[in-house]
């Protein structure tokens, strides 16, 4: 059986299941719809939330993006891990205990205003627009490298599939579909890893592997891959090159903006209890974290295992031959992933040998002269290809492939449902229902999330099909939104009874434009290009790069809600009872039927 | 609303703030502190070929993070009961 027909049946077996569970989760009432009926077990949705949130970036990018920096990219395994510290400690909870449906909702009721309410949804449906474009294209890269048809052919079936369980089944549907695309997924991730972590030190278990020893060298794996990494002209991998400041502030960007993102924030709408709320945000970490402490094991172990490929005699000695990348099965990886573009290498100097080395390093363009070295050979190597080339570098067995494939496209396709359910629960409820019509039936409500539902995934397979020029850009800018005006909203909403109605308006747009701005300035007016002032190499503000603005864009929240609010009217009795009632659990079953 | 707020309210928030101050303490530890600031001073205890803070940067502090939520998920679940807050 060839490849793919092995990777066909993987990933047509996975939709087969994806679908029968949309026909057995459908959505019959509003509250079924927008937090699925609220009868989710804290285990169960713990494991949604955690595919949820792993997105194509987690899934596909993120090893690969430890892979070539080492240490410095740690910023993305405490971030996007600790972020769920703040929303178990500081909001899950609380708007579970609040007992509505959407996180605008809570804004607008909190702030007794209906305009906090449209800042919110504003915000809420940028940072997810932005977000769901990169989970489709994803979706279409995965399909045009596996299934070998093209992009588009790709795309609509996976918009076809997503409309499925998304459309009837609302967030029910969605829920249990994720369950499933968890466990496809973490398999997928884990399986060649444990494969990997096998054949480089012995151990079965990734995260002990990478801290273990290499068998081949007798050194410990992290040792030898500074040696061979540095021997190269690149920086060490474990050693810290990157600035501190900005290292900080990025990890805590990360951190907040991964609790203010709405599409995980509501996933807490649909656990029975308060107390099922704090459980269930430790339980999506247990299942996320089985993915973060093996990605850092997958990215070094994959680094090491390129750089043998290409200096089979060892850094010192000779580099691989071209006769070997074309003859040798070890290499074939190589010419399947030339064909998507995202991988090149040229033989410059014509010695029949390509040299993958730093060649902006001193000391390598000195042993370059010696040998007569002409640049590093390895032209284009996309980071994002190495989790799913993976398998293949490694020499894993053709289903461990399929299954990759399988777990790429689940990863994109659960978050694309979060998203886009976020997006429709906010158009028809915040502004359909809470502004237009208010007096719409449940009936009609239900029709109009649906109807929301469906356009949303039009919209997203639109551009998803025509990404915009700056869609791998607008990651942060969702992550810049969610950590500078929702995360301080429902913050201060919760802790504070002080906050007012203008204060918190005035806090959310302030953060919102102070951090527009700033990415604005490095990135472009809306992302054209050369139209910025700055670049992230050389930042307007000290050290600080336009991705991790967004904690700065929070403090400025922070400031502006509680010094306008200390100027106007303070916060209506009838307020601070809310606030005070929000805090207990005790009453959560009757807001369910509100 | 329909639930009242028991009169010893004052003393369960105090409680809850409390607790996640101590919580967050140890959370930043782990991550901004052990992970990257402090990792220079923790270069002496060797892990596996590299240094404890670069150990604790790609996975103490998530394994940090997941006790944290469980404990306090426990530990809130208890004062719940405690302050007779708790949902019936």
């Amino acid at each position: 059986m060839d490849q793919t027909t092995i990777n066909i049946i993987f990933v047509g077996a996975s939709f087969a299941l994806y679908i029968g569970i949309a026909i057995w989760a459908r959505a019959g009432s509003t509250s079924d719809f927008y937090a699925a009926g609220r009868g989710v077990h804290p285990v169960t949705n713990g494991m949604a939330t955690a595919a949820d949130w792993m997105s194509a970036a987690s899934f596909i990018s993120m090893a690969g993006l430890i892979a070539f920096t080492g240490y410095d990219n740690s910023t993305y395994l405490m971030g996007w891990t600790g972020g769920y510290v703040l929303l178990a400690l500081l909001l899950a909870p609380y708007l579970r205990k609040f007992g509505k449906y959407t996180v605008s909702e809570f804004i607008g009721d909190r702030f007794y205003s209906p305009t906090a309410r449209l800042v919110a949804v504003i915000c809420l449906i940028v940072a997810s627009v932005t977000y769901v474009i990169g989970q489709m294209t994803g979706v279409g890269v995965a399909f045009g490298r596996f299934l070998e048809v093209s992009n588009t052919t790709g795309l609509l079936i996976g918009a076809v599939v997503v409309f499925a369980y998304a459309v009837f089944g609302g967030m029910k549907g969605v829920t249990y579909t994720q369950v499933a695309q968890y466990c496809v997924l973490i398999m997928a991730y884990t399986i060649p890893a444990i494969f990997i972590s096998l054949q480089l030190t012995g151990n079965p278990i990734p995260a002990l592997g990478l801290f273990g020893e290499h068998q081949a060298s007798g050194q410990p794996l992290l040792e030898r891959l500074d040696q061979i990494v540095t021997e190269l002209g690149f920086s060490e991998y474990t050693a810290h090159n990157g600035d501190t400041f900005n290292m900080l502030l990025f990890t805590l960007s990360l951190m907040i903006g991964t609790a203010g993102l709405p599409h995980v924030i509501m996933r807490f709408f649909t656990v029975p209890r308060v107390a099922d709320a704090r459980w269930s945000a430790g339980w999506a970490l247990v299942f996320i974290a089985l993915l973060y402490l093996t990605a850092p094991a997958v990215g070094a172990m994959a680094r090491l295992n390129i750089t043998e490929l290409f200096w089979p005699e060892g850094t010192n000695g000779q580099a691989v031959s071209v006769e070997q990348i074309a003859e040798d099965p070890a290499y074939d990886w190589m010419a399947t992933w030339q064909q998507t573009g995202l991988l090149g290498w040229e033989d410059k100097n014509g010695d029949g040998r390509i040299q993958f080395y730093n060649d902006a390093d001193a000391d390598m363009q000195a042993r370059a002269e010696a040998e007569g070295w002409n640049g590093n050979e390895l032209t284009n190597f996309n980071r994002d290809i190495l989790v799913l080339a993976n398998p293949e570098i490694a020499n894993l067995p053709g289903w461990v492939i399929g299954l990759v494939a399988a777990g790429g496209l689940a990863a994109a396709l659960s978050t694309a449902a979060g998203l886009l359910l976020a997006i429709s629960s906010a158009v028809s409820h915040d502004l359909v229902k809470g502004r237009f019509a208010p007096e719409i039936s449940e009936k009609g409500e239900l029709l109009s999330a649906r109807i929301a539902m469906a356009v949303s995934i039009v919209v997203a397979t639109y551009l998803g099909l025509n990404p915009p020029g700056f869609a791998a850009q607008t990651v942060a800018l969702a992550f810049g939104l969610a950590a500078a005006s929702i995360f301080p909203a429902l913050m201060m909403g919760i802790f504070s009874t002080k906050i007012n109605n203008r204060g918190a308006v005035a806090g959310m747009l302030a953060g919102l434009i102070v951090t527009l701005v700033y990415i604005f300035l490095h990135k472009g007016w809306f992302f054209i290009p050369d139209t910025n002032s700055f670049t992230d190499a050389d930042p307007l503000l000290g050290t600080i790069k336009s991705t991790s603005f967004g904690a700065v864009g929070a403090v400025v929240n922070f400031v502006t809600a509680y010094v306008v609010s200390a100027m106007t009217k303070p916060v209506p009795q009838e307020i601070r009872e809310l606030v005070e009632s929000v805090r207990v659990p005790r009453g959560a079953g009757t807001a369910q039927d509100h | 609303m329909a639930d009242k707020i028991p009169t010893d309210g004052v003393a369960y928030w105090k409680a809850n703030v409390r607790l996640i101050l101590i919580s967050l303490v140890i959370w930043a530890l782990v991550s901004f502190g052990f992970g990257i600031l402090l990792r220079p001073a923790l270069s002496g205890i060797s892990v596996g070929g590299t240094d404890l803070g670069f150990w604790f940067a790609q996975q103490g502090s998530i394994l940090v993070f997941l006790g944290l939520i469980f404990f306090y998920a426990w530990r809130m679940n208890k004062l719940d009961r405690q302050f007779g807050v708790d949902e019936e």
